[in-house]
């Protein structure tokens, strides 16, 4: 029994000391570190994905304390909500920004894009583009073998065994950029979510001259340039062979959409199916109209320049009269 | 006779020289051909000829884009009707000069005439000068520049000219074909790399499977009388022919990582380069063809062909009879470091060596299943590294730790690959770490650069 008393009071004494050991040494070699990281990092959404460019939260966290201002940090996974916690945090302001959501700017199909050779090696896009430019005729496409797929960890990407090209799923797409980064040939962009989801893009990537990228897809943008001609707010710029949205620009009218003749430009969640024809008379009317009013002032400039050189020669007769 | 090989890894699949009867024969000229600018390791060159101009066979059609560049010559004569991007043979856009066939017309300084001409030249330096100026690229599938590898930097000293003729690949004869048929013109060759390296030892390596062209070259040798000349039989074994492996079997040196053949002393060439050295000094004339092999179980009219450089692969096939229909693949090189071909419209390049074709059984992959941690892999590896580890670095993508194990010094020879019982695509995979850690390499040695730049200034 004497052992037993004794035992317990001897761990009890050193447990003590220890304690007080460890409280000692705490208290010498504390690290002093903002308190805010802790709260910002509890803010943040915690998928530690990296898509704000750190190597996870606790980074994002550690970088967003120490900045001046919040311009360059920003988490695309949380969004505006998240990131008016962290300015509320930090008492700092921060601008809202548009959300952003994955875009798969490649639409060669099985049918429109036909294989022409068969690919047998390691199932990964990397490896298969460093071999060689792919088992269809376009050497800028989809190869199909789901790199995107795997890099996405919010289960927003799922390869279409119809089309044999990743679908994005607008609801899970967090935008942070993964799969962008995952892709070999560049064909993920990231783009404005638009209103209610409605936008409009060039889905082909296809640098090639017209006739090339048309034989080797028949939805390639093959770089004609009516969409950059029908454009009325100066959205569209063809470089390249190549046209290009510019979506801070776009108005989502949808004419170019009507008027592209493979079928390159692509529309999303738009209330109403395209009426190509109906758009296509309308711009059509606009086009004679203006055609119009370009002849009518030019023939007002005429006429006006008649008059001009009638006037000259009155005053030339009038000059030799005297 | 002693046999002599490297001394780690290394497989020994079947060779398979199924056409090595097949006696060299000149292929008619293509009516198109497309001269590729980027044929060699290094700078692709720059079109010195315009559209429309008229071109005679070994005229200059684009210079080098830098030192480590080649001389491009017109392998035909003709018009240059475009210069434009095509699509390579792994379907790659790359500048090519296309030439509209107008009959065969050589530039006059060429000499055609079939004798020998055994008197090497005194100067060394003439001896390179020549070769730059025939555009002489390393036959053996680098395709680097020969007058580079041939000026060795300060302070390292050549001792020994290795020339291989070991053609390990299975399939490949057409470097055993140039051995028995233009056996003269490669031993005159070695001789001229021989002057140019400051008259050092030369070794010509041979497997044992070609005794034929060993005999042959010992007659030669003993009929030229050449000085420090021999021949040395090697064991069969994949890759031998592997610049590395090849030192290591001839002069029992190991080149370390990261460092050229010269830093141990030796300078290999190929067979086929030998000969075109000695063509591009003692005839004057450049690099305008090369012997290819077409060959392959499913392919009945085997051949060795000597192809004009820019020779669409459909048109050769074609004279040949046309792609056999059990065929599955067509691969450019060798069944081991080949690389398939996914665009027969591409033209050839001076590399060029082989096309072969195998059928779906012969090329099919199976389904990859577990590793066992057998090993065969690192024992198979003739670099040392552990294949099936740098599989697994490099699908988790961990650089730093690929390149601590050597991921750079791959070969890409696939001994790993063929020797994996359990199919797991480990070169593919390496491959990909090999690269990322040569680009981290690349871009460390030029921050470096410009470090040392800044600091300067």
């Amino acid at each position: 029994m004497n052992a037993f008393i004794w035992t317990i009071a001897v761990v009890t004494v050193l447990g003590l000391v220890l304690a007080l050991v460890l409280y000692l040494v705490a208290q010498r070699f504390k690290v002093e570190e903002d308190p805010r990281i802790d709260e910002v990092e509890k803010a943040m959404p915690g998928a530690n994905c990296g898509g704000c460019g750190f190597a996870g939260c606790r980074a994002f966290a550690e970088a967003a304390v120490k900045a001046p201002n919040l311009d360059n940090n920003f988490c695309p996974v949380g969004g505006n909500d998240t990131m008016a916690k962290v300015a509320a945090i930090l008492g700092y302001e921060v601008k809202a920004k548009a959300p952003m959501v994955a875009v798969v700017r490649c639409n060669g199909t099985c049918e429109a894009r036909p294989k022409v050779n068969e690919y047998d090696g390691y199932p990964s896009c990397y490896v298969k583009s460093l071999l060689y430019t792919g088992d269809t005729g376009c050497a800028y496409g989809c190869l199909g073998c789901g790199d995107c797929v795997a890099a996405c960890q919010f289960g927003a990407l799922s390869m279409d065994p119809a089309t044999g090209l990743p679908v994005v799923d607008q609801e899970k797409c967090t935008a942070c950029g993964a799969c962008a980064k995952a892709c070999p040939k560049h064909i993920i962009e990231l783009r404005p979510m638009g209103p209610r989801g409605m936008r409009e893009f060039v889905s082909c990537v296809n640098k090639d001259k017209g006739p090339v990228a048309k034989k080797a897809c028949a939805n390639a943008c093959i770089g004609c340039g009516i969409c950059a001609k029908t454009c009325t707010h100066e959205a569209i710029t063809v470089e390249g062979n190549l046209a290009y949205i510019d979506p801070a620009k776009c108005k989502l009218c949808r004419e170019c959409e009507a008027m592209c003749p493979t079928g390159a430009i692509h529309g999303v969640n738009f209330p109403k199916p395209l009426d190509k024809d109906a758009v296509k008379e309308r711009i059509k009317v606009r086009q004679q109209k203006a055609k119009e009013a370009a002849e009518a002032a030019k023939a007002a400039e005429a006429a006006k320049a008649t008059v001009i050189s009638s006037e000259v020669e009155k005053s030339k007769k009038e000059a030799t009269n005297e | 006779m002693s046999k002599h090989t490297f001394s780690i890894g290394g497989v020994h699949p079947h060779d398979s020289k199924i056409s090595r009867e097949c006696a060299i024969q000149p292929l008619p000229i293509a009516p198109t051909v497309y001269i590729s600018v980027a044929q060699h390791i290094g700078a692709p060159s720059v079109p010195c000829v315009a559209v429309g101009d008229k071109v005679k066979v070994g005229q200059v059609i684009a210079q080098p884009g830098g030192f480590v560049g080649a001389f491009i010559h017109s392998s035909v004569s003709g018009t240059v009707k475009s210069i434009a991007p095509r699509a390579d043979l792994a379907g790659r856009p790359s500048t090519h000069i296309e030439i509209a066939v107008e009959g065969d017309e050589w530039l006059e300084d060429i000499d055609r005439s079939e004798t020998l001409v055994t008197v090497i030249p005194e100067d060394p330096k003439a001896i390179i000068e020549k070769i730059r100026l025939g555009g002489v690229v390393g036959l053996g599938g680098a395709t680097f520049p020969t007058h580079v590898k041939l000026s060795p930097p300060p302070g390292s000293k050549c001792e020994r000219v290795i020339i291989n003729g070991c053609e390990c690949e299975p399939y490949l004869t057409s470097d055993f074909r140039t051995l028995l048929e233009k056996g003269e013109q490669v031993v005159v060759g070695a001789a001229l790399l021989q002057k140019a390296m400051g008259g050092v030892p030369c070794t010509i390596a041979i497997e044992e499977n070609k005794p034929e062209a060993i005999a042959h070259i010992r007659e030669v040798i003993a009929k030229l009388g050449y000085k420090d000349m021999d021949v040395m039989v090697m064991k069969m074994m994949y890759p031998q022919g592997g610049e590395k492996q090849l030192i290591d079997a001839v002069m029992h040196r190991q080149v370390g990582s990261g460092a050229l053949p010269i830093s141990v002393g030796a300078v290999v060439q190929n067979v086929a380069t030998a000969l075109a050295v000695y063509d591009a000094v003692q005839k004057n004339k450049p690099i305008i063809d090369n012997s290819v092999t077409v060959t392959g179980e499913c392919f009945p009219q085997q051949a060795n062909l000597l192809v004009r450089v820019g020779t669409p692969l459909q048109y050769i096939i074609d004279f040949l009879g046309g792609v056999p229909e059990d065929a599955a693949k067509v691969i450019s090189g060798g069944p081991m470091m080949g690389r398939a071909v996914a665009n027969l419209q591409a033209a050839t390049v001076k590399g060029t060596g082989a096309l072969l074709f195998l059928t779906e059984k012969q090329t099919r992959r199976a389904p990859e299943s577990n590793c066992i941690r057998c090993g065969k892999c690192a024992d198979a590896c003739p670099m040392g590294l552990e294949p099936f580890l740098l599989n697994k670095l490099s699908k988790a993508k961990d650089w730093d730790a690929c390149e601590a194990n050597a991921a750079q010094d791959c070969i890409e020879c696939g001994c790993c690959l063929y020797s994996c019982p359990a199919q797991i695509p480990l070169l593919d995979n390496i491959r990909v770490g090999k690269g990322a850690v040569l680009g981290a390499i690349r871009a460390r040695a030029a921050a470096a650069k410009a470090a040392a730049e800044a600091a300067k200034k």
